[in-house]
């Protein structure tokens, strides 16, 4: 179903958008707006989710990334004030951005040299139904393995902010 | 006996889905599909409009508010504009649109332009889910429910922008407030519309209305901590009086909006109430049954039903805005983490119990009543158990004048203790 | 023209070596991060566009694995501002250029 006018302007559009804010990330001095266009970019791929029929998937991207890393993000920011709120480079930009360049070009050889074999017809079961099921039967294990991550790093979080003076007072309680 | 007012096409108010599904079947014989399918959209979201955002938002949002804090409050409110001051909301829009917009000369200029442009997208977007009939939702997509948390979660990103790019210190305190707010509430928040997933199987909007129908029961019966507690968590996030420590005047001036002038802050104000609506349809639709009330949509037109329960729930918001005093910023971020996501993660728990009990009974359709009973019971004591735990005591009318005592001031005889 | 799965991964690439780009070459910590969530979003497009375009027996099994990308792109993010968080108060600054208590 992935012609037609509709999916194609879709495609177009949300390439431009995604790219142009990623693109804005790297140049913004501004360490907000670098947020802010962080934030663009990733409602943008939740856009190719809804395009590529991974409703699910979208919807979970903009909670997750969005509504919780992005402000997560945002908070650190805030709570490290003095340190210059610019997004300049290191003394080691170049050789980083060589080094991504170069990669890019290989990514783009891979990807059209490659005889891909694709199926126009998006495949029947991916629902959130489809998905609730795997997870929870074939892929059970990691999965319980995710929610210890998220616990450990839970709790790791808070220990790792927790200021002297809390510390102090939780010694004498 | 047949329903009053019912017939099987479109000339009938029932429904206004069959005036708009028999303009598109014709128009779908001649036109190609795109076309109808934009038209579609366009008549759902005009009806929709027309019929329920623009009188909520004027008329029910700014002017009933304002009457009914003002009656809550001893006063009058607004009476001079038109009848029963109706217009009021229209001259306060005409006032608005000609004040002038400031900007602070070091303010971030574009960012500052386009954060209330960006808080009024979602509070749009939200509709877009909500079944109002039978067949009167604009996009019926399997996971509306998770659709509608991500873009609830869209204005927040809007406010920090506001917040941010004043400079204005206050401002900072508020968006700084907001943030830690959203990322505090949000957790409790999911928890407990987890526990209606649970209970209903299903995450569409649509399919949890028919849930509803199907057994009869409202889910708020089944869930009552559920609703309570997404109650709190959602006036948290919205910033309705109670707890809206963001924009708190007698702390941080206005917090987000010092800096806001004419329709940029008109767009702020508006759209709050905006949200406050787009909630109450959430709880109605995900607690409170939606445009079902046990056969009675038979006789009355669905949406009619829709659009009262929304009006209650938004009494109640409107009622605990005019009634609590404001919450302390450390107050209310203990409450949730300590009170608030506890208690759903208990209710998640029952539920969850619960519903592996109906899965091996088959569904069995008394059985969820039995459910009901017990959960309001077990609610109660929950709550009040998880209160007394946490070291908080229910807090008598003080008949004992403490604080004078305190500050050692004469008591009457007959009242001292 | 009609989006194929050359269309989608060609922006996952390039939406990787963005990423890329930035994590290796900003001064910021808080930036290196940006970086890096940027590079799990490209994964993420890349294997939802695989599951959806490529014919496998078992497609749901890419919509999985974007969910645990999800979950530790969620962890990491907590605990690397965590960090950030407690970097600046014992430094004050979260330069990367600058935190080199251990060089010689």
């Amino acid at each position: 179903m992935m012609d037609g006018f509709g999916p194609s302007l879709a495609f177009w559009v949300l390439a431009a958008i995604t790219l142009v804010a990623a693109g804005g990330v790297m140049v913004s001095r501004n360490l907000l707006h670098a947020v802010l266009f962080l934030i663009l970019t990733f409602v943008g791929v939740a856009g190719f989710f809804v395009l590529l029929s991974a409703d699910f998937i979208a919807m979970a991207q903009v909670i997750i990334y969005v509504g919780a890393i992005a402000v997560l993000v945002l908070f650190a920011v805030l709570l490290t004030p003095r340190s210059s709120r610019d997004n300049s480079e290191t003394r080691w930009a170049a050789p980083g951005i060589l080094l991504a360049v170069c990669l890019a070009a290989i990514f783009l050889f891979v990807v059209h040299d490659t005889a891909w074999r694709t199926v126009d017809a998006a495949p029947a079961n991916l629902s959130a139904a489809s998905l609730g099921r795997a997870l929870l039967s074939t892929w059970v294990v990691p999965f319980e393995i995710a929610s210890v991550l998220l616990t450990a790093a839970l709790v790791g979080a808070i220990m790792l902010t927790r200021s002297p003076e809390e510390e102090a007072e939780d010694a004498l309680a | 006996m047949t329903p009053f007012l019912t017939s099987d096409r479109w000339y009938d108010i029932r429904d206004l889905g069959n005036l708009s599904s028999a303009i598109l079947e014709a128009l779908d014989k001649v036109l190609p599909f795109e076309v109808v399918y934009i038209l579609a959209a366009v008549i759902g979201f005009v009806a929709s409009f027309l019929l329920f955002v623009l009188p909520s938002q004027l008329f029910v949002g700014v002017y009933g508010e304002r009457r009914l804090i003002g009656r809550m409050q001893s006063r009058l409110g607004p009476n001079r504009v038109g009848p029963f001051g109706l217009l009021q909301p229209i001259a306060d829009a005409i006032k608005l649109i000609q004040k002038e917009a400031l900007t602070p000369t070091q303010a971030d200029r574009a960012v500052m332009y386009v954060a209330p442009i960006l808080f009024v997208m979602p509070a749009v977007l939200l509709w877009a889910v909500i079944p109002f009939g039978e067949h009167m939702v604009i996009a019926d997509i399997p996971v509306s429910l998770m659709y509608f948390l991500a873009v609830s979660s869209l204005p927040v990103i809007a406010t920090f922008m506001a917040g941010w790019s004043a400079n204005n210190k206050y401002s900072l305190f508020g968006a700084m407030r907001i943030v830690s707010m959203v990322i505090s509430y949000e957790s409790p928040l999911v928890l407990t519309l987890l526990g209606a997933v649970v209970l209903t199987g299903t995450i569409s909007l649509s399919g949890m209305v028919a849930w509803a129908d199907e057994f009869n029961i409202w889910v708020v019966f089944v869930q009552p901590l559920a609703l309570v507690i997404y109650f709190i968590c959602v006036s948290a996030e919205l910033n309705r009086t109670p707890v809206d420590i963001a924009e708190a005047e007698s702390e941080i001036v206005a917090g987000y909006l010092t800096e806001y002038s004419g329709m940029k802050w008109g767009l702020f104000y508006g759209m709050d109430i905006g949200y406050a609506l787009a909630a109450s349809g959430f709880i109605t639709t995900v607690f409170l049954g939606g445009w079902t009330f046990f056969g009675l949509e038979a006789w009355i037109p669905g949406w009619l039903i829709f659009i009262a329960k929304t009006y209650l729930i938004y009494f109640l918001f409107i009622w605990t805005r005019g009634t609590l005093p404001r919450l302390r910023a450390d107050q209310l971020m203990a409450f949730a983490w300590k009170f608030l996501l506890p208690l759903g993660v208990f209710n998640l728990l029952i539920v969850s119990t619960e519903r592996m009990l109906w899965f091996e009974q088959d569904y069995a359709k008394g059985l969820v009543y039995v459910f009901a009973a017990v959960n309001i019971a077990l609610s109660a004591v929950l709550v009040y158990v998880w209160a007394r735990f946490n070291g908080y005591r229910p807090e008598r009318t003080p008949t004992r004048p403490r604080l004078v005592k305190q500050a050692g001031g004469y008591i009457p005889v007959g009242e001292r203790s | 023209m009609t989006p194929g799965l050359e269309h989608f991964l060609t922006v996952g690439a390039l939406l990787f070596c963005l990423g890329l780009a930035i994590s290796l070459s900003k001064r910021n910590a808080i930036g290196v991060l940006m970086g890096v969530e940027l590079m799990l979003n490209a994964v993420n497009l890349t294997l939802i566009a695989f599951s959806r375009f490529t014919v496998s027996p078992n497609p749901i099994a890419g919509h999985t694995f974007v969910v645990f990308i999800l979950t530790v792109a969620a962890a990491e993010a907590a605990v690397a501002l965590a960090l950030a968080v407690a970097v600046y108060r014992n430094r004050e600054t979260v330069d990367v250029d600058r935190l080199n208590l251990l060089r010689s």
